[in-house]
């Protein structure tokens, strides 16, 4: 039996979903302008980022609203706090990207220190966790969303690799100090994005089977089922 | 109604104290097994298998016409009274005992199950003649013993701030919530093991319901409590357990935590979701 106001819940999904394309936008472009040295494009990703923010407000609303008005209950309920959840995960996604974008602003008026490699090579991980957890929320799919949980450790191992590796440029080369930073920071931010990923993902498994895998492994082994 | 020549009383083994029921645990006090229950030839309820815990707080929930209240009358023989209803198959009992077994007398059984009705139905005497009807037709006259027993349940049902003046007015005399609440403490005057409550707060205003709700918390200390109710929401705040019926067949029974967050059954979740019913 359709309901009068269940339009209103389909505009919710909606507006997650679309906040979980725009992020996975915004974290792309940034890495591109900073490979590419593309400012004009950094200056695009940082400019959209009151899109992602102007979403977590109105999903927060309209959550509120729902819960105020419709009481709801079991799936839908689970829905509301998971969609509230999210929103905030992906608003933190766009902020890193934009911090990545006004990085690769300054990077672009130096030379490179070293090809960028391993920060895209990170960077599609983290995509691709962002795209698996979304996913789940469109389809339930929860072994992909817990395939992401644990790949947050290759994001985690590639970051330490990059703080090794820069500091011995900043040991070594002074004058690399400024660039190594920036690059420093642009991989946390990567790997700030693989950890809203999986928070994403968390979110989503509880969404789909009503259990809490946050921080517990055995739940995480049998939600993988 | 069912009758003997001589009826055996309906005894059942009440613990001496609280003591006996270990905190945080509960036991089977109410058991159903394979209920087939008809109303003349059209059957109303269907292999019911039901385990109700003591002292907790059990919702019946479903579409109007699904059993619940057939059930819960099953659970003191208000059913002897309808022409035509009579169980075909199975059996409910309470601490092991039968209630339809021929040798079990349906006043004494409703002594032990109470049962407080949708519609507010105190009797037209005086609060203090409703509190005491029961023990009076129990043959209790002691004065002293009677304002015992109306003080402390007035307390029970937290009703005797707002009556302890008027005793003596009518019952009738009070507001809707109140009689709700009368109603309430007349059952538990004759100290039952079960309360039944069929919609008990559906003809009254937030303020009243919120009431009963919160008295409902305090009786399960001391009382098994079985509630009829459409309001899922009253469901899920005032329930232990949950149990789900439709067309006369008991969906799904589990925490209420469970049937609120996630339901096992699909035809659950559409309900208490306000998707059919």
């Amino acid at each position: 039996m359709k309901r009068f106001f269940d339009t209103e819940l389909e505009t919710f999904r909606s507006n997650l979903i679309l906040m979980g394309e725009t992020s996975i936008r915004q974290v792309r472009d940034a890495i591109k302008a900073l490979v590419e040295g593309d400012v004009a494009l950094a200056d695009m990703v940082i400019a959209a980022d009151d899109e992602i923010d102007n979403l977590e407000v109105k999903i927060d609303e309209e959550a509120m609203r729902y819960m105020n008005l419709r009481a709801p209950i079991a799936t839908e309920l689970r829905l509301v706090i998971v969609g509230m959840k999210a929103s905030h995960d992906l608003e933190r996604v766009g902020d890193e990207a934009t911090s990545i974008a006004k990085r690769a602003v300054k990077l672009a008026a130096e030379s490179p220190l070293k090809p960028y490699i391993d920060l895209p090579r990170m960077a599609n991980i983290a995509l691709e966790m962002l795209r698996d957890a979304l996913d789940c929320f469109l389809n339930g799919d929860t072994e992909k969303a817990i395939a992401v949980v644990h790949r947050d450790a290759e994001v985690d191992a590639i970051n330490k690799q990059l703080y090794r590796e820069l500091s011995s440029f900043m040991i070594e080369k002074p004058d690399t100090i400024s660039r190594a930073l920036e690059l420093m920071f642009i991989s946390k931010s990567i790997e700030r994005i693989a950890d809203h990923a999986t928070n994403i993902a968390e979110e989503m498994v509880f969404l789909a089977q009503a259990k809490d895998i946050r921080h517990r492994e055995e739940l995480k082994k049998s939600a993988s089922i | 109604m069912e009758t003997s020549a001589a009826p055996a009383k309906f005894s059942v083994n009440v613990p001496a104290s609280s003591s006996a029921i270990t905190p945080g645990t509960a036991s089977t006090l109410i058991e159903i097994e394979n209920l087939d229950f008809y109303y003349d030839s059209k059957q109303a309820l269907f292999d019911i298998n039901l385990k109700l815990d003591d002292r907790r707080v059990t919702a019946f929930i479903g579409p109007s016409g699904c059993g619940k209240s057939t059930l819960l009358r099953c659970l003191n023989r208000m059913n002897d009274l309808i022409d035509g209803a009579h169980i075909k198959r199975g059996s409910l009992k309470i601490r092991g005992v039968d209630l339809h077994r021929k040798d079990v007398d349906a006043i004494e059984l409703r002594k032990r199950v109470g049962m407080v009705f949708q519609k507010s139905n105190p009797f037209p005497k005086s609060i203090y003649e409703n509190i005491t009807y029961g023990l009076r037709i129990q043959g209790v006259n002691n004065k002293a013993r009677l304002d015992e027993v109306v003080e402390k349940s007035l307390r029970g049902a937290a009703l005797w701030d707002e009556v302890k003046d008027r005793l003596h007015e009518s019952g009738l005399s009070l507001s809707g919530g109140q009689q709700q609440r009368l109603c309430i403490a007349r059952t538990i005057a004759v100290e039952p093991e079960v309360i039944l409550m069929d919609e008990p707060c559906s003809a009254l205003d937030p303020i009243a319901t919120a009431k009963v709700e919160e008295l409902i918390h305090e009786l399960k200390k001391q009382f098994t409590i079985i509630i009829v109710t459409h309001s899922m929401q009253q469901a899920a705040r005032c329930s232990d357990k949950t149990a789900f019926f439709y067309m006369g067949k008991l969906i799904e029974y589990d925490d209420t935590r469970t049937i609120f967050m996630n339901p096992g059954n699909p035809q659950t979740e559409a309900y208490v979701s306000g998707r059919f019913g």
